[in-house]
């Protein structure tokens, strides 16, 4: 709970182990991210990238079987100390996944507020304007302005995962972790999100996890590769892909394996 | 050219076989409700459904007594059944894993292969037995023993279809389980869990066996749960084993009206628990 020098990270790991049972997905991983940049996670699949992500919002433990060794340091809060509510941690730290979850019977608004409803502090009139703020940030307000109280499910898939990502920074979370995002939706959405990506760093830490070795390489300001559970490399996104240091990384962004 | 006559002929005599297994699986349903329709519905009339019985050698005279009593003993039974069915299924689906889970669902398929007149037994003996009369209470007991495994296991089968990811992400913006169970997982399969109740209510609702010696049957209007009532299947029973034809006719009327009782509440629940968007499209 004492901000040290640390606190200068929005997020950071000290040796952390995620398993499920007898299975180690991550094995310590000791990670420095800077706010108010854009992290990629990449790797093949099953490098334990998505399990990692999971550990920072503490959506991992809600698996049967699953247990975490080591620290994940919220802007230098332990996030897995005694005296942390998981519930107020995810509102801190949002999440969207790989499949758009709208809610179904929920309208589109409905939607939006669904992650405020927790939050007693807040009016009728501060939600809906807290609607609108979230609809126009991820870029969806146009869209969606003259049919609030549709059913969500109307929309296309691009829409339906720009409607998760205004529910998700409704609650003005200070992390955003995305899993990826863009793995269900044509080009065109992807290109939509990855420049929504772009703008919502200004006011969010995000974590995308993403096996798009061009994504990272267009949305990231650094790059984390993952191997095997392991954390291989991580730098500044041009050296990551210019210039790897470990064998293992330059065979995976030259495209030798996975 | 003949391979492919062959593979035509062998197709279209697959889809015959099934039309004809299609026929038998709905010709008895057909077979049932005709002849209730052509037999009951002559003697249909307002006067059916506002009257008591007349005296016998009188003609005229109605089922509402028993209309109002089916609804009275099922409402009870559905009121406590339901509610209880629904929590032990959500239990059973969100701790699927635990000890206590297999037991209870292990207990409800016992309970779900019990023949209703054991259930109805049993209520003589805990209820009747030990009151000392008969009640429309121990009427609604035993039917409500039938419903609870039935709602629980349809509620628990619905439970598991609501996708991980959308239980994921409620939980993700910060709700506690039971907020996100009640929420989003339970208002995600509702629908379904709202025909499987249904579904208890109309079997239960036809149930003959655990009223004969529960509820007893009675020829008044009553409310009054402490005492005999009368029920539509206990009317169908007494009428169609009596001595009288215009009793037979009675009881042929009888069961088309518990038939439409069923289909009316069927209908009501639907709208009540209506997808607001897609329905109003």
């Amino acid at each position: 709970m004492i901000p040290d020098s640390a606190s200068a990270s929005a997020i950071r790991t000290e040796r952390l182990t995620a398993a499920y049972g007898e299975l180690r997905a991550v094995y310590e991983v000791s990670l420095d991210l800077e706010p108010h940049r854009v992290h990629a996670l990449i790797g093949p699949s099953g490098c334990g990238k998505s399990t990692f992500l999971r550990t920072l919002n503490r959506l991992h433990e809600m698996t049967p079987g699953a247990w975490v060794k080591g620290q994940v340091l919220l802007h230098g809060e332990d996030v897995y100390a005694s005296d942390v509510s998981p519930m107020r941690l995810r509102r801190r730290v949002g999440m969207v996944f790989q499949k758009p979850t709208p809610f179904p019977f929920y309208s589109i608004a409905q939607n939006v507020s669904a992650g405020l409803v927790t939050d007693r502090g807040l009016s009728k009139a501060d939600v809906t304007n807290r609607v609108e703020e979230s609809l126009r940030r991820a870029a969806l307000w146009d869209e969606v302005k003259d049919r609030l109280g549709a059913d969500a499910r109307g929309l296309s898939g691009g829409q339906q995962q720009r409607l998760c990502i205004a529910r998700t920074i409704a609650p003005r979370p200070e992390v955003v972790l995305l899993d990826e995002p863009t793995a269900s939706l044509d080009p065109q959405g992807t290109q939509r999100i990855e420049e929504l990506v772009f703008d919502l760093k200004r006011e969010f830490t995000i974590i995308i996890v993403t096996h798009n070795m061009q994504q990272a390489a267009r949305v990231a300001d650094t790059t984390s590769f993952f191997y095997m559970g392991a954390m291989v490399e991580h730098a500044e996104t041009k050296r990551l892909f210019t210039a790897p240091v470990d064998s293992r990384t330059e065979a995976y962004v030259t495209g030798r394996f996975g | 050219m003949d391979r492919r006559r062959a593979r035509r002929l062998k197709s279209d005599a697959m889809v015959a076989l099934m039309g004809v297994a299609v026929l038998l699986a709905v010709l008895p349903l057909f077979l049932i409700l005709g002849s209730l329709v052509l037999r009951g519905a002559e003697s249909l009339s307002l006067s059916f459904f506002i009257n008591r019985p007349a005296p016998v050698g009188e003609t005229g005279g109605g089922v509402a007594h028993a209309i109002l009593g089916t609804l009275v003993i099922v409402g009870v039974a559905s009121l406590v059944a339901v509610p209880v069915g629904i929590a032990a299924g959500i239990y059973a689906s969100e701790y699927r894993g635990t000890l206590m889970a297999k037991v209870t669902r292990f207990v409800a398929d016992v309970l779900n292969g019990t023949p209703s007149i054991v259930v109805g037994i049993l209520a003589w003996t805990w209820v009747v037995a030990v009151q000392g009369h008969f009640s429309a209470a121990a009427g609604s007991i035993a039917l409500g023993f039938l419903m609870v495994p039935m709602v629980m296991r349809t509620t628990e089968e619905l439970i598991a279809l609501v996708p991980t990811e959308l239980r994921e992400a409620a939980l993700a913006l910060g709700y506690s389980r039971g907020r996100t169970t009640l929420v989003v997982v339970l208002r995600t399969a509702l629908p379904g869990i709202v025909t499987g109740a249904l579904l208890a209510v109309a079997r239960v609702s036809g149930e003959t066996a655990p009223l004969l010696f529960t509820a007893l049957g009675s020829e008044y209007f009553s409310l009054d749960i402490d005492r005999p009532m009368a029920a539509l299947p206990l009317v169908v029973y007494k009428y169609a084993t009596g001595p009288y034809p215009a009793w037979h006719q009675l009881a042929w009327t009888a069961s088309l009206v518990l038939i439409l009782v069923v289909l009316v509440l069927g209908i009501a629940a639907r709208l009540a628990t209506r997808d607001r968007f897609r329905d109003s499209r």
